[in-house]
């Protein structure tokens, strides 16, 4: 807009037709910059998502295959079967304790971080950075082999005189291996929240008498509470989709839903079930993140 | 924190433990990982003597090596076409208005939250009614491999690209790129000159992010590739699945070395950013 009124001082004068015109040509050169992203996430990601909720319709023939005709909505049925309701309870529960244990321990690391001096702070969040940016996958590997059979983690317990506790293929490892690989992603954005803060806000609830707990409840946590959200919402969403995790740390008893989405397709072959399931997982995290943009959260 | 009240007593020794905690937590593991990588040991956590064999077996290993080939091609190509893509897309939203803006604006942010796993089935399923479709049409005898893993991480690339480049258009003011308007200088030349070169870091950052997701994934690598084609994070996780041997800790350190290697190189970027 601005661009178009410093423009004018060029012309000779600015009738409404060429006022007009000039959007005009703004508009379509804006346009075909868009385009070819825009063609692009059509053909390669619209198009696949409408082939997925075709999918979610159709009927898994004896075979394995699928018939694409005879629409119905059995795959969305089944969902509400005992097993399919586990897994997805299951999913969830181990999702939102994977989130309240980063926040719990992002929290005060947050704060803590937005004490430092400038200099010290940005060491300090290189050293947040760099996991961040670092192979998911080979993160949660180095869980396996500390975990695994007579690795370290046994011989810190049998150090510490606790015995042998096998943490490998349980849920308390997946939910371990979700923290350890998420947490970055609650630290950020909580900092982030907290540095904006004005430190003065907590000075005076303090001389106004308040301890510690009340400047953290009535002060602190409010202000800071678009990071929490955010925060929340970054850990969560990964989480209850999580795949690479479930598959490195845990057992045949800890199937969640992401497996269990991918298990439709390489090994159950039931498309549409898994195309119901994967249309499911989508939708909650649809709406997460409208929730999230509601609340006034900016960054993803 | 502006004007922050330096914690004291008990609070400040909690919070001081807690970060203390909360580093050891993210670096223990992995420095434990490249320790046990040079161990003379069949099991993967013992430790059993000074060795480089693993990293040996992982040269002489053809399977690994054409694996980190087919990774490093496709990470390249992904990231030229996304940083274009996606550095146009950042310009038309944040300098332009037209038709459609807000479908595409939201259009472009599902890839970012979409689930992996999601994705993964949408691309499964698309190539394959789509490479059926042009096999029937053209005759051709499409395989996945190369082209599908390609176009899928562009899809999720591109949108995190416009990110970072948006987050940089959007903190810059517009004046000097209409000064150079006001100077006679044409759309191209005053992007050219001015917007671009200001640009350039996020570009940077986001090409280095496009870079490091691609050889990251597994999920949608997975579903999307052939048989008979893999990168090497898939490899890595078929071999894991089959059963861990210290082959996989020489392999995930070396993974673990080039992306802090990137992350090294983004740092630099943003230093000589900030000194320039």
């Amino acid at each position: 807009m601005r661009k178009r009124e410093s423009s004018e001082h060029v012309v000779e004068v600015a009738t409404p037709e060429f006022e007009k015109s000039a959007q005009k040509k703004e508009s379509r050169r804006g346009l075909l910059m868009a385009l070819p992203s825009y063609l692009y996430l059509i053909l390669f990601f619209v198009i696949p998502l409408g082939i997925v909720l075709i999918y979610s319709f159709a009927t898994r023939n004896r075979f394995g295959g699928t018939d694409l005709s005879g629409w119905n909505v059995e795959s969305y049925e089944r969902i509400a079967e005992p097993i399919v309701r586990t897994i997805l309870f299951r999913s969830l529960w181990l999702a939102i304790l994977t989130t309240v244990i980063c926040l719990v321990i992002a929290y005060p690391f947050a704060y803590y971080l937005s004490t430092r001096k400038p200099t010290i702070r940005n060491v300090m969040l290189v050293f947040v950075m760099i996991p961040f940016w670092t192979n998911f996958l080979v993160r949660n590997y180095a869980w396996r082999v500390i975990l695994g059979n007579d690795g370290p983690f046994t011989k810190v317990t049998e150090f510490f005189g606790l015995g042998t506790h096998e943490l490998l293929f349980s849920q308390k490892a997946v939910v371990l291996g979700l923290v350890y690989g998420y947490l970055p992603f609650m630290i950020l954005p909580l900092y982030a929240a907290i540095e904006r803060i004005d430190g003065q806000l907590l000075e005076a609830s303090r001389d106004l008498y308040g301890n510690g707990w009340q400047s953290f409840k009535n002060v602190l946590l409010p202000l800071s509470m678009p990071g929490v959200i955010a925060g929340s919402i970054l850990v969560f969403v990964p989480s209850l989709g999580a795949y690479v995790t479930p598959e490195i740390l845990g057992g045949a008893k800890t199937t969640l839903l992401g497996s269990y989405i991918v298990t439709q397709f390489l090994t159950a072959r039931n498309w549409p079930f898994g195309a119901a399931l994967s249309f499911v997982l989508m939708a909650v995290m649809l709406l997460m993140t409208i929730i999230y943009f509601r609340k006034g959260g900016r960054t993803l | 924190m502006s004007n922050a009240v330096e914690p004291r007593g008990l609070s400040k020794i909690g919070l001081q433990i807690n970060g203390w905690l909360v580093y050891l937590f993210f670096y223990a593991p992995i420095v434990l990982l490249v320790i046990f990588s040079f161990s003379d040991s069949r099991n993967v956590g013992k430790w059993g003597g000074f060795t480089l064999s693993w990293y040996e077996q992982f040269v002489d290993s053809s399977n690994a090596r054409n694996a980190l080939e087919n990774s490093i091609k496709i990470a390249i190509v992904v990231t030229i076409i996304s940083v274009i893509l996606g550095t146009m897309s950042a310009l038309a939203l944040e300098r332009f208005t037209f038709k459609g803006k807000r479908v595409f604006d939201a259009l472009l942010y599902l890839p970012i939250i979409i689930p992996d796993v999601t994705m993964a089935v949408m691309l499964l399923l698309f190539f394959g009614e789509f490479f059926e479709v042009l096999d029937n049409l053209f005759g051709l005898q499409l395989r996945k491999g190369f082209w599908s893993i390609s176009i899928s991480h562009i899809a999720f690339n591109i949108s995190f690209v416009s990110v970072v480049v948006r987050a940089r258009l959007a903190g810059m003011s517009t004046h000097l790129e209409e000064a150079a308007v006001d100077l006679y200088a044409s759309r191209w030349k005053a992007f050219r000159y001015v917007t671009f070169p200001q640009i350039l870091p996020g570009i940077a950052g986001g090409a280095l992010l496009a870079m490091t997701l691609s050889l990251d994934d597994v999920v949608i690598t997975q579903f999307v590739a052939g048989p008979g084609w893999t990168t090497l994070p898939v490899y890595v996780f078929g071999l894991i699945r089959k059963g861990v041997t210290p082959l996989i800790n020489s392999i995930s350190v070396i993974m673990l070395l080039s992306s802090m290697l990137l992350v090294g190189l983004s740092l630099l970027a943003e230093r000589t950013r900030r000194g320039g």
